[in-house]
């Protein structure tokens, strides 16, 4: 091991404090409330945030995303998913907000992604000061691709989530309304039948007032 | 010298995870904060979560609170705790699910060494499935070489892809009963809305009648 691949593998680990790995979060954001995440990115290192509405309302949320200089970068309204690529310029802490406030009763869950720089190499791969063989070149592609996969099953299993939650929704609704227009042809058919008995029982006792 | 480079990696990476999840937020007095994580059965979880107090008299957040405590509450689907404990202020908790579906991750403190009106920030980090792996661990446990570091990893994604998939099969099957469920109801629901109403009017005629008829106007 010569000199070379000693500085070769501290960079690399020194690399590590600024390639961090993101968070994604499912976090259910309740009516008229407003969620704030703060993430502390270096100046040149891109990020990606998204996010997905999963259930309830309009499936909309306001989402807002600021700089550490206050000033605004990405901000949307009423959006459902969105996902979005941001080189910062600076260094510091940025804030990405999601707002439910234009909401009186729906709460909603929401699924979000905040992507910080590239993934974490392997460790001892970054010991590499010669060219990658065929084998490694081949593994890592096959790493991202499978990374694609996963990343592709989230957004589906969110999706089917959407689905399912309003099924289930539809389907208590459906009983829910049933058990109520039951109650109410009862109610109205009864409550029509005794009216129409008043009113003859009614008449009863009145016409026999006239005719005296 | 490899195995040296290799522990002095992995002892550097133990540190380094330290400072390396950045994402944070503010929690306030008795909020509770949940986070709900949709995943397989068998499929390791884990927390990792940093809690810094806010100082009025700074105006900043104090790096390391003694004294605060964090309440973690972890449920199953079945809405069954997992676990439900408090932990110190900076912790790392793991865990695995038993069934498929929603687990929830609630976070609350319950410390009354509080400035009132203050908040906590709270360094949070969910890793799932292989995610949650520590490569750097693996390399130097089972002394693999990077090409089979690689491999592993590999092996470790497509089982959890394959877990995934197998989930979404059980998922969909849910979502086709619900479907059905649904259709059975409202069948059902429309038969028996024009059978009572075909009743409701039949004994609304023969109770007027019998009426009209005891009141000898029929």
């Amino acid at each position: 091991m010569d000199f070379w691949s000693i500085w070769a593998l501290l960079s690399a680990l020194l690399a590590c404090v600024y390639f961090a790995d993101g968070v994604e979060l499912t976090f259910e954001l309740p009516d008229s409330a407003k969620e704030c995440f703060y993430q502390e990115i270096q100046k040149n290192v891109s990020a990606t945030l998204e996010f997905q509405v999963v259930t309830g309302g309009q499936y909309d949320v306001d989402v807002v995303l600021e700089a550490p200089n206050k000033q605004i970068i990405y901000k949307k309204e009423m959006a459902q998913f969105d996902s979005y690529t941001f080189t910062p310029e600076m260094t510091g802490v940025y804030k990405a907000c999601f707002s439910n406030e234009f909401s009186t009763f729906s709460h909603k869950l929401v699924y979000m992604d905040f992507q910080v720089g590239d993934e974490q190499p392997l460790p001892g791969i970054g010991e590499h000061v010669t060219v990658m063989t065929q084998m490694e070149t081949s593994s890592q592609e096959i790493h991202k691709s499978l990374n694609t996969i996963i990343d592709y099953q989230t957004h589906h299993r969110l999706r089917e989530a959407q689905g399912r939650k309003r099924a289930e929704e539809i389907n208590e609704r459906v009983m829910w309304w049933s058990i109520l227009e039951t109650l109410a042809i009862l109610f109205i058919t009864i409550g029509q039948v005794f009216m129409l008995k008043n009113f003859f029982s009614e008449k009863k006792p009145s016409q026999m007032m006239n005719a005296k | 010298m490899i195995r040296l480079l290799f522990t002095l990696c992995f002892a550097l990476s133990v540190l380094l995870n330290e400072y390396t999840y950045g994402l944070y937020f503010h929690i306030a007095e008795a909020e509770r904060k949940c986070f709900i994580e949709e995943i397989p059965d068998e499929t390791t979880v884990i927390v990792n979560y940093k809690v810094e107090l806010f100082d009025p008299r700074s105006g900043g957040f104090m790096p390391s609170s003694p004294g605060i405590g964090m309440h973690v509450e972890a449920r199953d689907p079945d809405d069954k705790p997992i676990l439900s404990r408090v932990y110190s202020s900076e912790g790392r908790i793991s865990f695995t699910s038993q069934t498929p579906g929603e687990h929830v991750i609630c976070l609350y403190s319950n410390s009354s060494s509080w400035f009132s009106g203050s908040q906590l920030r709270v360094h949070l980090d969910i890793q799932v499935g292989e995610h949650a792996i520590d490569y750097a661990n693996v390399a130097h446990k089972e002394k693999l070489s990077e090409i089979q570091l690689r491999v592993r990893q590999l092996l470790d994604q497509v089982e959890q892809i394959t877990k995934e998939q197998n989930y979404q099969r059980y998922r969909e099957e849910r979502f086709r009963q619900t479907s059905e469920s649904t259709n059975q109801r409202v069948l059902w629901w429309s038969v028996t809305q024009t059978c009572l109403l075909l009743g409701m009017g039949a004994w609304q005629m023969r109770h007027l009648k019998k009426f009209f008829e005891a009141k000898k106007l029929v």
